[in-house]
């Protein structure tokens, strides 16, 4: 069907536009990374002036150095890594075997529990209902808390059952037939089978811990505990109006602008070493994720 | 063995319709007994659900109440929708209000065709490396936090260092601070969305094309048809379906603004545009300490997206099925 020899010169034209818009669009897609990596290699002079374009002016690791130096920023990488790696192991202890019972046919009011479920995407008690609950029960200020509150998720759970709804049936008799209990079944037959959407979604419980800001900015008050997008975020608004740094940064080799660059760099760098991994299976993710309910 | 077991019980069913309670109760404990791995499983899962997704609906009884954090959620006296006519006299909620719709209606008219022709243009290219490197930068930004997107967004619009004012500044126009003008926000707030998901919402329409039946195609050729006329005529229509069917769901969440963007970026200059009714809902609520008001708001938001949602998903389930043929 898409067979170059065969376009007329009008296809052909057509073809060559279509490519160079998509390529204008990826270039602006691309564009704001190059930009802003490029500001945190360059010195604090420069990019007040406005002289940063696509090559760092200057180049200079002051930016860098001033962040490295700061003990917040390892404490809130190093949280960050404990939310994320927490809360997809805490997302996946529940959601599995969940999602395991919600697909069981014998399971005892099972479109009662499945619309128990569906409800909450569709009616939420909002923010304030939601905050004080968390502070009734205990969990302001928590790291556990944080951990905990958002570990399920009705989509994912949704997502999970349906593929193990469509799993055929004579793989799990195969495993019945040898004495096989619930547990087992469950682990040795569904688990190994449904590889790609548990990928799936421990790749998005993973993004979306990394992510994870607002509820972090709003529940933990502690600096020990903030992830790094909370850092950030504090960070960028102190910086942005604070005298004091602008009264230091005249002497030194950064500015605002780049050390907010530099944060932005070292907070992106793992998003991209595990952005392959996500791009393999979050196409066919969103694909499941559309047969709903 | 399930199955067998299944059978006999709906079996029973419809030789005795009215078992009477103690039966019945007896039958489930059985069931229970014998299926207990099952209900273990399923356990966590729904105590989370009632923990974190429906007690704080039992705490949405704020909303009518005069609440004070010592009487707590129950001791609280009711005062009725006392809160609800102060909302509805409060010009800022109610600016929060058309904030969120307008929003959305931008969103709907600028953002929502963005994917859509973006899925059509990477369909017309025909090198696949080509394709499947600007497919993979273009779904990376869906994935960045909305505070680096804000921080981006902070460093490129500055007044003296941002990039933007650079280039204008090349072009001989004055810099503008455009994160404190109220008439910059929208088109700012827009434009960096469709920056961030234009290529991830491709996706459902590139898979949308992937399934139109290729057939169509040859016989467009055999009749001598364009590339650009089998667009408008095979491409498009076979897409319809998912393009209406985004468009309810889209409809559906015309409440919901990504607030958390809105946060990063907004400043008290600009709320005149951009405070929205979740943000309305964090600053009276989560900052001032007005629980009671905060949550009647964002109870108003609830009901209303929820009916929004079940009117959208009740559309498109109409349509999808009418739609099969």
């Amino acid at each position: 069907m898409m067979n170059w020899n065969l376009y007329s010169r009008g296809d052909k034209f057509f073809a060559i536009m279509v490519s160079i818009l998509i390529g204008m669009f990826t270039v602006a897609t691309l564009y704001p990374f190059i930009y802003i990596a490029a500001m945190s290699f360059s010195s604090g002079f420069a990019a007040q002036a406005g002289k940063v374009v696509l090559t760092p002016i200057d180049a200079t690791l002051e930016a860098y150095g001033y962040i490295l130096k700061d003990p917040q920023f390892w404490i809130s990488y190093r949280n960050t890594f404990i939310y994320t790696i927490g809360g997809t192991v805490m997302s996946l202890l529940f959601i599995i075997p969940g999602a395991y019972a919600l697909s069981r046919p014998q399971l005892y009011g099972r479109r009662t529990w499945n619309l128990f479920i569906a409800f909450t995407m569709w009616f939420n008690a909002g923010l304030i209902p939601f905050f004080l609950n968390m502070r009734d029960l205990g969990l302001l200020d928590s790291m556990f808390g944080i951990i905990l509150a958002f570990a399920v998720n009705a989509f994912n759970l949704i997502l999970l059952r349906n593929f193990f709804e469509a799993i055929p049936q004579s793989f799990e008799e195969a495993a019945r037939m040898d004495g096989a209990n619930d547990f087992q079944v469950l682990w040795k037959v569904f688990v190994p089978l449904s590889k790609p959407a548990i990928a799936t979604i421990t790749l998005f419980c993973i993004v979306s811990r990394w992510n994870g800001f607002f509820w972090a900015m709003v529940l933990l008050q502690s600096e020990d505990k903030i992830p790094l997008q909370v850092f950030l975020r504090h960070t960028i608004s102190n910086l942005s109006d604070n005298d004091e740094f602008a009264i230091l940064q005249t002497d030194a080799g950064f500015s605002a602008e780049t050390v907010t660059a530099a944060i932005i760099v070292c907070s992106i760098i793992p998003v991209l070493i595990v952005y392959p991994f996500i791009q393999k299976y979050f196409e066919k993710g969103i694909l499941l994720g559309g047969v709903k309910e | 063995m399930a199955m067998v077991d299944k059978k006999s019980s709906a079996g029973t069913e419809t030789v005795v319709p009215k078992q009477t309670l103690a039966k019945r109760l007896d039958r489930i404990q059985m069931h229970i007994r014998r299926e207990w791995q099952i209900y273990l499983m399923l356990v966590p899962t729904i105590l989370w659900f009632i923990v974190f997704l429906y007690k704080p609906m039992y705490g949405l009884q704020i909303a009518f109440k005069d609440y004070s954090i010592f009487r707590g959620i129950a001791g609280s006296p009711w005062v009725g929708f006392e809160h609800f006519g102060t909302l509805f006299t409060n010009d800022q909620f109610i600016r929060a209000v058309k904030n969120t719709i307008t929003i959305s209606a931008l969103n709907l008219i600028f953002a929502f065709p963005a994917p859509i022709i973006l899925a059509l243009m990477f369909n017309e290219v025909l090198n696949a490396s080509y394709k499947r490197t600007a497919q993979t930068i273009v779904y990376l930004p869906h994935f960045i936090s909305s505070v680096i997107i804000a921080g981006i967004v902070i460093t490129a619009f500055s007044p003296t260092a941002g990039i933007v004012n650079t280039v204008m500044g090349w072009l001989g126009i004055d810099p503008i601070y455009f994160l404190t003008q109220p008439e910059w926000f929208r088109p700012i707030f827009v434009g960096t969305g469709i920056w961030q998901e234009a290529g991830f919402g491709s996706i459902v329409f590139l898979a949308a094309i992937a399934g139109v039946n290729p057939s169509l195609y040859e016989s467009a050729v055999v009749d001598g048809a364009n590339r650009w006329q089998m667009m408008w005529k095979i491409t498009i229509p076979s897409i319809l379906p998912t393009i209406l069917i985004m468009l309810i769901i889209r409809i559906g969440n015309i409440m919901e603004v990504s607030f958390e963007l809105v946060i990063l970026l907004y400043q008290p200059a600009t709320y005149e545009t951009a405070d929205v009714v979740n943000t309305w809902v964090y600053r009276q609520g989560l900052q001032s300490g007005q629980y009671d008001l905060a949550a009647a708001a964002g109870l108003f938001n609830a009901v209303v997206a929820f009916v929004l949602v079940m009117t959208a998903n009740t559309l498109s389930r109409r349509f999808s099925r009418t739609s099969l043929w």
